[in-house]
């Protein structure tokens, strides 16, 4: 392949603000699924997708805009499954399951009763660098920042919460809030992230990328800059073979992903034999 | 440590539920500062949640637990319910009690020197940068009460310290808490094993949903409270000016006796 090829798609506009939401897109994904892995909510991801798709058919429905709409719809989602789980007559998959398809359900059926169904199904939950416009890439930036500062200033808290629960209840820490913050931000990501990942495929941004950074490392601060790195770098890379390849930008990103995680396996688990066996234990 | 009347923690009438199933009923106990009691009942009999009332995260249904103003908790969880493949290093558990404190995430040299300070004093000064999973038995639950221990506690509150840990952790634990004791600090912990632990100990409580029996190990452990305490028989020995509880459910093994 020639140089200049390599640098062909950058010509359009579209794949200029799509790469740029993708990008952005794979870090966040990448740093919020750090929290996702170690707190085991990896089907929340998944869950938060379909329920944000429901707040999206609603809003296209309703006539409004669909940030604001889909935004609220996500984030109510986030604090019942919260709710739900805590209550803990059902665990927090039986409660994500209940709230997230009934919410997939009934956008399904909003879209085919009063909607153009089947274009605008398959754009949200497939995603399409195509409808990627300026506003895409300002939101995306904008909840980048704003989880990024979350983090930041409350690293200590998220921790804390994250590894044991009931001490920081017990230390002052309000572990609900955490929680309903954390829900919220990841209903947010998915949000701004859905048009060019499609829901469908944004749970595995979540969960791959955190799920393979794990594997490099045991400390909690080097996680959250591996994990968002890996997430940058596929979707980087993962848009450019989607290019060049002629497949759909989600599907090549998300099995980019699934490599490297089979990488890292590999050669994890084949350090941690060769450690074990260096050691006498096997 | 001389004991004084100073109540730090006080329960009356306090009943807790799980749905409609009573686990506590108008239980009775006050913990005096300089105090190391120890509450000992069977699985079930709500030991853990009486731990939970005390903390603030169980709900107490009727009665009332009334603290000392400003009273500091330190929290020792069971070991076995701590994730020890999460990516965190000794130190970074320890400060985590000062998550409400400061927002720095990056642990500042003060904090360092603190770190080093209670782990040296539970004489583990040389794991602070391992890996949580890096550690033997009797190290994981130094650390987790070098946790408790870090923001100084009026009273510090395990939940079964010596579940799980083979004999030579068991007797490090009782040492390491009999020293800290000695210091001055009250201590309140749960425990099943009633010759390990529970003996050594100057106060318990029997609790079987409500307070069965309450004082120095002689007066507690006598097979009536303990048959009350557990709906099982049970035989009381002395051993070494120590009481020494046999159980009578033992059933004999096939070939054993031949």
């Amino acid at each position: 392949m020639l140089a200049f090829d390599l640098f062909e798609p950058y010509g359009f506009e579209f794949f200029q603000r799509g790469i740029i939401v993708a990008t952005i897109a794979g870090a966040l994904c990448g740093l919020l699924g750090v929290f996702v892995v170690l707190r085991g909510m990896s089907y929340i991801g998944h869950g938060l997708s379909h329920a944000v798709f429901g707040g999206a058919a609603a809003s296209a429905v309703i006539g409004i805009n669909f940030f604001i709409g889909a935004g609220i719809w996500g984030i109510i989602s986030g604090v019942l499954i919260a709710r739900v789980a805590r209550r803990r007559v059902l665990g927090a998959d039986a409660a994500i399951g209940v709230v997230t398809t009934a919410s997939f359900a009934l956008g399904l059926a909003l879209m085919n009763r009063y909607g153009q169904a089947s274009k605008s199904i398959e754009a949200v939950l497939f995603g399409s660098v195509l409808g990627v416009k300026v506003a895409d890439i300002v939101a995306v930036s904008l909840v980048a920042i704003f989880a990024l500062a979350v983090i930041v200033v409350w690293y200590r808290k998220l921790l804390f919460s994250t590894f044991d629960p009931d001490v920081a209840q017990v230390s002052g820490v309000n572990v609900s809030v955490v929680e309903v913050v954390l829900l919220s931000l990841l209903s947010l990501t998915i949000l701004v992230t859905m048009r060019v990942i499609g829901t469908l495929l944004i749970s595995a941004l979540l969960v791959i990328p955190a799920a393979a950074a794990r594997m490099t490392t045991n400390s909690f601060s080097k996680l959250l800059w591996i994990s968002p790195l890996i997430g940058a770098i596929t979707c980087f890379v993962g848009m450019n073979l989607s290019y060049h390849l002629d497949t759909s930008a989600s599907a090549t990103i998300i099995l980019l992903d699934a490599l490297v995680f089979i990488v890292v396996y590999t050669v994890a688990g084949t350090r941690n034999r060769m450690k074990m066996a260096s050691l006498g234990h096997v | 440590m001389p004991m004084s009347n100073e109540s730090l923690i006080n329960c009356e009438h306090v009943s807790c539920t799980y749905g409609n199933a009573a686990v506590l009923d108008d239980v009775y106990m006050q913990v005096n500062r300089g105090e190391f009691v120890g509450v000992v009942g069977p699985s079930g009999s709500g030991k853990t949640t009486l731990l939970k009332a005390i903390l603030g995260t169980h709900p107490v249904a009727h009665g009332s637990i009334t603290m000392q103003p400003k009273l500091t908790l330190g929290y020792v969880p069971q070991v076995e319910t701590v994730d020890w493949y999460f990516p965190v290093t000794v130190e970074e558990v320890i400060v985590m009690t000062r998550s409400k404190s400061t927002w720095w995430p990056r642990i500042t040299p003060s904090e360092r020197k603190a770190v080093r300070d209670v782990l040296d004093r539970l004489g583990i000064g040389e794991v602070a940068n391992r890996h949580i999973r890096e550690l033997s038995g009797g190290q994981q639950q130094r650390v987790f009460l070098a946790r408790a221990m870090f923001c100084n506690p009026d009273i510090l509150i395990m939940d079964e310290p010596t579940s799980g840990v083979d004999v030579r952790t068991r007797h490090e634990v009782l040492h390491l808490l009999a020293d800290l004791h000695a210091d001055g600090l009250t201590i309140l912990l749960t425990t099943h094993d009633l010759n390990g632990l529970a003996a050594h100990l100057p106060r318990l409580v029997c609790l079987n949903k409500r307070v069965i029996a309450d004082g120095n190990p002689r007066e507690v452990l006598t097979p009536s409270v303990l048959e009350s305490t557990y709906g099982a028989p049970m035989e009381v020995l002395e051993h070494g000016g120590m009481p020494l509880v046999i159980d009578h459910g033992r059933v004999p093994m096939r070939g054993e006796g031949k």
